[in-house]
């Protein structure tokens, strides 16, 4: 059932009326369709089931019939005029249902006609009083609450008088709304009508529509409530899928905006992405992370659900382009072990190539899982895969539906599509997504370097900057890349540039130390230098006042050998003449010496 | 379960003729079964003088027999030998398409 949005007063009361809480009806055990058609099919009435051959109407009514029989206690009957029984049998086996033993079990009684014209001869009016006194002996007997017709058209081929046939189905199905059992004919689809022989007419309660179709080479199987009277269905179309579990409905019912909005953050799995976040991703959002080839897409998503099953939590990972096998393979030389979270039954893998199905058997598949997983965490591998095949709008209307189903139930998601290297997603799911990384090959020096950007991410204060991502044998890094002129620098030129950048800084440390030493030889030659000066000074100021004490002694020794001579010769003017010129220089000397002494006598002078 | 029927082992002239063993399926007695049986045996009197047999089966009595016996309408004649069984559906007032269908008479061909 459809919970109520809490809307206006007059939305909610709107939404109860419609809900028809008082016509009771039928589960069909199909969650999927239950949920479509509020509850089930009208009980005690009947529904019309057309579609076209191989379509699953018998598979439907065979459900309807195991379920009741199985789960609510309601016994059947089924009378099917194409297959015998034991095909009939045979068919579902494989389903999981035991017809034979629900037989034996008194739940559940199988009838067969085959119906050939050609052995037939018509003479006169007759009734179809034998399915009927059938029918009423097999209800009976086992205490039917439910009867599947199957396909009760063929009789307008096995008879000629149409008149009679068709007068005779409408006393069969007045007849089943006596009986109060809740019925379900198939018809199958017509070209101008509903159905070939317009049995729609005798049914007025509910009928549904079963399509098949292929497009492009895939087939694609949708149901839609076409009528249901006195109760509010669902009427878009609805993929469903007929796998190894049955008829499923795709149990969504609408793409509606009204989920919650946790608080918590989850960590992504690589520590520095997270930081980039601000925090992680928030419980329940979802993330698109979009690039080229060979970007390291699939590693954050296995990175996330690493994340996830160590906490504890169980994760799905849908493959869209590459076996588990392989992915688990690959996921290790990066040191992710995917493989012990299956075994420890927390990480459940699915793969399928796009165009094995339809994109709604995808989304039904996908619905199945995540209620058989109930995961708290998802990643889709490749949804850009998808886009083989069918055109754009379906894939992005597809990819919205299977976003939202994760959505309604808090499941974090990280869906990798295929990108080029522009910002636009090419599966164009951009706008629905919360989070939105972009990983980019940047080709430079001969090589391809991976870089990441964060493009958006609501409600998280991110970070603007490009990282490289570097996947190495521990996992996924990411690194502050270096911007220079050409751009930003990756891989190996970043590691040169951090080589130089390194080179750069020990030239300027040895340069320094060599400076250092140089002047310090500098000093000290200059000191040595300097103590031979001294040495020198001191020898030349001996050497000086060893010859001035020469030089005294010389003129001593001649002014009193003069004076000896004169006193010898007795002489008398030369030594006037010459005593003044020897004297004058020890006159002279303390008037330089002291030149206050001049000053003064200069000051004397003025 | 030999219904309202007399299983009348009528004496044939054709010494070669075959019994021909004939199951008129019914239920109870509604006016198209009781017209159905009365066709019949006129029928049978007519062109099959003292070589026929003729079981009327009730299904009402035994409803179960229409699924074994894959009867969906009423009345169903059905032809059991000679073989191959042949099937007549409806109230057997047309005589010639009776006869076409037991195979006494080729397809279209007229009365004698």
């Amino acid at each position: 059932m459809a919970s109520v949005h809490d809307g206006s007063d007059l939305m909610s009361a709107l939404v109860e009326v419609a809900k028809g809480s008082t016509l009771p009806k039928a589960p069909t055990g199909i969650r999927g369709l239950d949920e479509i058609t509020r509850g089930g099919l009208p009980r005690g009435r009947t529904t019309l089931v057309t579609g076209s051959a191989g379509s699953g109407k018998t598979l439907l009514g065979l459900q309807f019939l195991v379920a009741g029989a199985r789960e609510y206690g309601e016994p059947g009957v089924l009378v099917t005029f194409e297959e015998s029984a034991e095909k009939v049998s045979a068919n579902v086996a494989s389903l999981g249902f035991d017809l034979d033993a629900l037989q034996r079990d008194q739940l559940l009684v199988v009838h067969a006609f085959r119906v050939d014209p050609a052995d037939v001869i018509e003479t006169g009016e007759f009734d179809l009083e034998p399915l009927l006194l059938l029918l009423a002996d097999s209800i009976g007997r086992v205490g039917a609450k439910r009867v599947v017709l199957d396909t009760i058209e063929v009789l307008f081929g096995a008879f000629r008088e149409q008149s009679i046939v068709r007068a005779e189905l409408g006393r069969l199905f007045r007849w089943l709304e006596e009986r109060a059992v809740t019925a379900i004919v198939t018809g199958e689809r017509g070209d101008s009508g509903l159905t070939r022989h317009g049995i729609e007419e005798f049914v007025s309660d509910c009928v549904i529509v079963l399509d098949h179709r292929i497009r492009e080479e895939v087939s694609t199987r949708r149901l839609r409530v076409v009528k249901y009277r006195g109760s509010a269905h669902e009427t878009n179309e609805y993929p469903f899928l007929i796998s190894a579990f049955g008829f499923v409905v795709l149990p969504i019912t609408s793409v509606a905006l009204d989920y919650g909005a946790p608080e918590e953050r989850i960590s992504t799995g690589v520590a520095r992405l997270d930081h980039m976040l601000a925090g992680g991703l928030f419980r329940g959002s979802t993330v698109l992370v979009s690039g080229a080839a060979g970007t390291g897409k699939t590693t954050l998503g296995a990175r996330l659900i690493d994340a996830a099953c160590t906490r504890g939590e169980r994760a799905l990972l849908v493959l869209f382009e590459e076996s588990p096998d392989q992915v688990i393979r690959n996921m290790r030389s990066v040191g992710v072990d995917l493989r012990r979270w299956v075994e420890a039954g927390l990480l459940r893998m699915w793969a399928a190539r796009p165009t094995v199905f339809g994109l709604e058997t995808h989304l039904a598949i996908l619905a199945r899982l995540i209620e058989e997983v109930a995961p708290s965490v998802a990643v889709l591998d490749g949804i850009a895969s998808l886009t083989h095949g069918p055109s754009g709008a379906e894939v992005t209307s597809m990819v919205a539906r299977q976003i939202d189903l994760l959505k309604v139930r808090g499941i974090t998601a990280l869906a990798t599509t295929l990108g080029h290297e522009d910002e636009t997603s090419t599966v164009g799911v951009s706008s629905l997504v919360d989070t939105w990384l972009l990983l980019r090959n940047v080709e430079s020096d001969g090589e391809r370097n991976r870089l990441l950007f964060v493009l958006k991410s609501r409600g998280t204060a991110h970070s603007n900057q490009v990282r490289e991502f570097i996947l190495t044998d521990g996992g996924i890094e990411l690194v502050d890349v270096y911007v220079g002129p050409g751009g930003v620098v990756t891989g190996s030129a970043r590691l040169a540039q951090e080589a130089a950048e390194r080179g750069a800084k020990l030239r300027q440390v040895e340069d320094l130390t060599r400076r250092q030493r140089e002047l310090r030889r500098g000093i000290v030659e200059g000191e040595a230098r300097l103590a031979v000066l001294r040495d020198e000074l001191a020898a030349e100021k001996a050497e000086l006042e060893r010859i001035d004490a020469r030089a005294e002694r010389q003129a001593a020794d001649a002014e009193s050998a003069r004076s000896a001579m004169a006193v010898r010769r007795w002489a008398d003017s030369a030594p006037c003449d010459e005593a003044p010129r020897h004297e004058a220089p020890r006159h002279e000397a303390p008037r330089g010496e002291a030149p206050r002494g001049g000053a003064r006598s200069d000051g004397g002078r003025r | 379960m030999t219904g309202p029927g007399t299983p009348d082992m009528g004496t044939g002239e054709a010494a070669s003729a075959e019994t021909w063993e004939l199951r008129l399926y019914v239920t109870g007695r509604s006016p198209k079964c009781l017209r159905a049986i009365a066709n019949l045996r006129l029928a049978c009197e007519e062109y099959l003088p003292g070589r026929y047999h003729i079981d009327v089966v009730d299904l009402l009595e035994n409803p179960r027999l229409a699924a074994d016996d894959q009867i969906l309408a009423v009345p169903t004649l059905v032809r059991r030998l000679p073989p191959p069984i042949r099937k007549i559906v409806g109230d057997l007032s047309d005589t010639d398409r009776l006869l076409v269908g037991l195979q006494l008479r080729p397809r279209q061909g007229s009365p004698t």
